[in-house]
């Protein structure tokens, strides 16, 4: 970054740790960025005339002499229409080797829209995964996870939800990604030909950990643009929101913050909540759609980070794989969609909500069954008929690889009742029954 | 001249400020900042240094921006047109705020200055009067809405006038009163009053005994809570607690229905604008929205007006007590609040509490609840706050310091249950661990017994006590085998079904089983309670379940049912036929 006329330059710095540095400095301003030996920081702390800087790269190879150019402004983003189909850093510079963005500098991490110019979510996002579309449907202006373990396969589910959703645009902001995760992600988005419509800021697992912080609000800057100066319909998919957290507290750690539960900042819920409550659905007509990923640490949603992301979010997706069948299936138990109560039977065929609850109900019955069977009680014929049944949802409705639309979904449900039950069986409503049941 | 000061120090939004005179502890301070001016609170005081928690965001704050001190505590604005608004937490009007995002240092006034209210006095000139003494009223969406001397008013006053009846702005002169050296003060309709100190203007607040209807059974017949109550509801995420709150800030039998969302979702806040509009008060016929006042200030707004929000809208609640109104104020969650209070204290560097929380986490809570209450006025009438607050325990332990602090404090426990709610139980209270000390008062069984029956308690207590005994059963069958125990024990688990299925368990989102009026569940009870204390013959424990789930079936139905319409009778009658198969 080039250093201009009125900048002020100093170079004495009094204190260092792994990742802040502190010096003497005035008139500077919180949260302002600027530059160590030409390496990007941030002020995080004044204290009269000492100034603490977060340094995002680390603090390695800083010396007590390093030159220090204070900015003047808080973290930005060029925002245009340039931004479509390209790669950026964590600083929102190019990575794809292309040139730089020309439009409006915006400060990144802005402010919340006021409650009351919110529009109620009300449109449906379609995925052709039965397993979210029938039993966890999601809305545009909604904020959902995947809660999964790092083994499974989130990021190919993700890509594929991103595909098939009609959004304007698409945002990916990877945190902490391997970089095959990071290839992956281009290459299914440029053989698809979609890339023109992708804005990815990316931090791989070889950048600096602390660097990721920012990923989320450049993400989220970029889609405020496209959805409120151009009305578009934007999919922000974050992954993975733990290696974020885990940021977050390294950085309070090294302020010498107390820790909260398992370590993590006292300020995690407030600053998940953050990033999380940018989803929206404008009047208008733009929405911003945050689908993100947690990755638990051997199942366990009680850890701090999935918790207060429970909390935040509307909703979460389980992957599970099914063993029956040999396919990661999306959880119907653990799963949930809050708003799926706005679009169901409204936006969808009346018979859905239905369907989805005696499905769910029956597949819960030969859970049930297969507990007896384990235990070595004798299973009644409706309890052999459960787990049949259980095995053809599995595999034609819940599996990931699944991709038809909700009135196929619904018949298909139709069809398994009808070859595993009785019409009583399957309660419900009469009237739905008389008409769907052939 | 008012306290001015220098900003010394930022770390996040606790700020230092050096300043050239007297501060008072959560005294506010305006911080300057370009053009705007960002709205701060004294947390502590270190020789002439004050360190303030600024309530919006601190980007671009410098050490040398000027700091005014302005005197006062963090101050509500008390008047008509309090009701229908959307405030946040500071009582900004957010409707009255321009813009899609909210913009800091913009404030406004909460109310408005040009509305005409019609106005009738009450007080003869002449009158000895004291704070809280009625003045006059003005007709506020159908409420009456009491014109009072200023809380802030000590000692007592004789009344000099009071205008006629007639149309007036809430800036007019409505009375004139002196006080005891004969000086003349000119009221308006308005007074303001500091959020975080009580108002006490009654004269008495006795045990609260009047149950408040709620149309929720497993509230109102298992664990009552009563007019100026306090209840807590805690629950892991998706156990049902936003729709039970919003289940009973929409049917409760109160006169004003005061909502903080304090770090919440926004889209849920968003559902009560859209809703509460639209939707009819079950007593009054009239639109919700017109009793209620929602306090939004939801996860992402900024952290220290979240924990103000909750004091905003517990003074407001106050302030229609003091007119002898029932009110009911919701707070979801007070988790977020605690919260709050932790990332203060943390940035101030005390010393932690448990799981980090500050030391005194268990006293403000305590505190906050004792706010609530039923009272008796000086006039003789009466008034009251009936308080439920929602927690949101970290990982859904309830052994965690807010859980536990609140727990202490409140009087009515509604447990939600993980596994109640993972079997669709809704709500998903848990019947054995919940408790509504209220039942024990003998205040509140004299009248219970005079509004619903002599023995209702008993009978209560009664249900819970084969809830248990089932509960009990149920895990012998587990560990011995249906066939391993006798079939009574079956009996005795699929009676404590029936409770559960027809008592306990209610459809928020039937338009007749959501709201179930206290004669109706009285009803109910009586018939699932007769169902109970009846012998039943069987061969072997395979007809049990057939047999009460058919019970259950008929029950449902009838829960389903327009109360005694032709429809219930049929159900009545079935159940009727059933029950005369097998009993004894």
């Amino acid at each position: 970054m080039a250093t201009k006329a009125f900048q002020k330059i100093y170079t004495k710095i009094t204190r260092i740790t792994k990742a802040t540095c502190s010096l003497h400095a005035s008139g500077v301003g919180n949260e302002e960025l600027a530059t160590v030996n030409g390496k990007l920081a941030q002020v995080v702390k004044i204290d009269g005339e000492e100034v603490t800087l977060q340094v995002f790269q680390g603090t390695e190879g800083i010396p007590t002499d390093a030159e220090v150019v204070f900015l003047g402004k808080a973290p930005s983003l060029k925002v245009g229409d340039q931004l479509a189909g390209r790669f950026f850093n964590s600083f929102g510079d190019p990575i794809d080797g292309g040139p730089d963005v020309e439009g409006e500098e915006r400060e990144i991490g802005g402010p919340s829209v006021n409650p009351v110019r919110r529009k109620q979510p009300s449109e449906l996002i379609a995925t052709g995964i039965a397993g979210i579309d029938l039993n966890n449907t999601l809305v545009s202006g909604q904020k959902i996870p995947f809660f999964a373990d790092p083994d499974q396969p989130f990021n190919e589910v993700m890509a594929n939800v991103a595909l098939r959703a009609k959004a304007d645009k698409i945002v990916l902001g990877g945190m902490g990604l391997t970089n095959d995760d990071y290839l992956y992600f281009k290459n299914v988005f440029s053989n698809a030909g979609v890339l023109d419509r992708i804005v990815s800021f990316v931090n791989t697992t070889e950048n600096p950990p602390v660097e990721r912080l920012l990923i989320p609000d450049m993400s989220l800057t970029a889609a405020e643009y496209f959805a409120i100066d151009k009305n578009e319909d934007v999919l922000v998919l974050l992954t993975d929101m733990t290696s974020y957290a885990d940021a977050l507290a390294i950085v309070s750690n090294r302020m010498d913050q107390i820790p909260s539960k398992d370590s993590m900042p006292g300020s995690l819920y407030s600053d998940l909540a953050k990033i999380y409550e940018k989803a929206v659905q404008f009047p208008a007509g733009g929405s911003i759609t945050i689908i993100a990923v947690t990755t638990l640490s051997g199942g366990d949603i009680t850890h701090a980070i999935p918790d207060n992301t429970g909390y935040i979010t509307e909703g979460q997706l389980f992957l599970r794989r099914d063993s029956d069948v040999g396919k990661v299936i999306v959880d119907p138990f653990r799963s949930l969609s809050r708003l799926k109560q706005l679009v169901i039977g409204s936006k969808t065929r009346e018979d859905h909500p239905q369907v989805m609850n005696a499905a769910v109900r029956l597949f819960a019955d030969a859970a049930n069954a297969k507990t007896k069977l384990e235990n070595g009680f004798d299973l009644t014929d409706y309890d052999e008929r459960t787990l049949s049944f259980a095995k053809d949802y599995s595999e034609q409705l819940l599996a990931i690889d699944v991709n038809i639309d909700t009135t196929q979904m619904l018949d298909v449900a139709w069809d398994l009742f009808q070859t595993h039950f009785k019409k009583t069986e399957v309660s419900i409503k009469q009237n739905l029954v008389d008409k769907y049941w052939k | 001249m008012s306290t001015k000061g220098i900003v010394k120090g930022i770390i996040s939004n606790l700020v230092t400020v050096e300043v050239d005179g007297p501060v008072s502890q959560n005294e506010i301070a305006y911080i300057h900042l370009d053009s705007a001016r960002l709205m701060a609170e004294v947390l502590k005081v270190i020789d002439n240094k004050a360190f303030v928690q600024v309530f919006e965001s601190t980007r671009g704050l410098q050490v040398g921006n000027e700091v005014e001190f302005n005197g006062h505590m963090l101050e509500v604005t008390l008047g008509p047109g309090l009701l229908s608004r959307n405030y946040d937490g500071l009582q900004n009007d957010l409707d009255k705020l321009t813009g899609i995002f909210l913009q800091r240092g913009e404030y406004n006034f909460p109310l408005d200055k040009e509305k005409l209210w019609k106005f009738t006095p009450i007080a003869q000139p002449g009158d000895k009067v004291v704070a809280g003494s009625w003045l006059g009223e003005v007709d506020e969406n159908f409420q009456p809405h009491k014109i009072m001397v200023p809380f802030a008013f000590e000692g007592s006053f004789t009344v000099k006038s009071v205008v006629p009846e007639g149309e007036y702005t809430i800036m007019d002169k409505v009375a004139v009163v002196t006080d005891a050296d004969g000086k003349e003060i000119e009221l308006n309709m308005i007074q303001r009053w500091p959020v975080k100190k009580a108002i006490t203007v009654h004269a008495e607040k006795p045990r609260p005994f009047k149950l408040l209807e709620t149309g929720v059974r497993t509230i109102d017949t298992a664990n009552p809570i009563v007019e100026g109550g306090t209840g807590f509801i805690p629950g892991p995420f998706g156990t049902g607690k936003t729709v039970l709150q919003h289940a009973i800030s929409k049917q409760a039998e109160a006169d004003i229905v005061i909502i903080a969302a304090c770090g919440e979702r926004a889209n849920e806040v968003v559902e009560i604008f859209v809703e509460f509009p639209e939707l009819d008060d079950p007593h009054t016929g009239r639109k919700l929205m017109e009793r209620t006042i929602i306090i939004a200030n939801t996860s992402n707004m900024p952290v220290a007006s979240r924990e103000a929000s909750v004091y905003t809208a517990m003074t407001i609640s106050e302030y229609y007590r003091a007119m002898g109104l029932r009110v009911l104020m919701m707070a979801d969650s007070t988790s977020r609040w605690a919260q709050a209070l932790r990332e203060m204290s943390n940035r101030m560097e005390e010393l932690p509490g448990q799981d980090a929380f500050p030391m005194d986490l268990s006293a403000i809570i305590a505190n906050f609840y004792s706010r609530a209450g039923y009272v008796y006025l000086n006039n003789g009438k009466t008034g009251s706050i009936t308080f439920i607050g929602t927690v949101s325990p970290a990982g859904g332990n309830l052994k965690e310091p807010v859980t536990e602090s609140t727990k202490k404090a409140a009087r009515c426990f509604y447990a939600l249950d993980q596994t109640r709610a993972d079997r669709k139980r809704y709500p998903a209270v848990n019947p054995i661990d919940s408790y509504s000390k209220y039942i024990e008062y003998p205040e509140f069984e004299e009248y219970i017994s005079e509004r619903i029956s002599t023995g209702w308690t008993a009978k209560v207590n009664d249900m819970k006590t084969i809830l248990q005994r089932g509960k009990e059963v149920q895990e012998q069958i587990n560990i011995l085998g249906d066939d391993g125990v006798p079939v009574d024990y079956h009996i005795t688990f699929w009676k404590s079904e029936v409770i559960d299925f027809v008592i306990l368990q209610q459809d928020a989102f039937d338009k007749i089983d959501s709201v179930c009026p206290m004669e109706r569940q009285k009803y109910m009870l009586d018939l699932v309670m007769d169902i109970c204390e009846s012998d039943f013959e069987f061969n072997g424990f395979m007809q049990v379940m057939d047999y009460f789930k058919g019970v259950i079936n008929v029950c449902k139905q009838m829960n389903y049912s327009e109360f005694e319409s032709d429809q219930f009778k049929k159900y009545e009658n079935e159940l009727k036929e059933i029950l005369a198969e097998r009993k004894k």
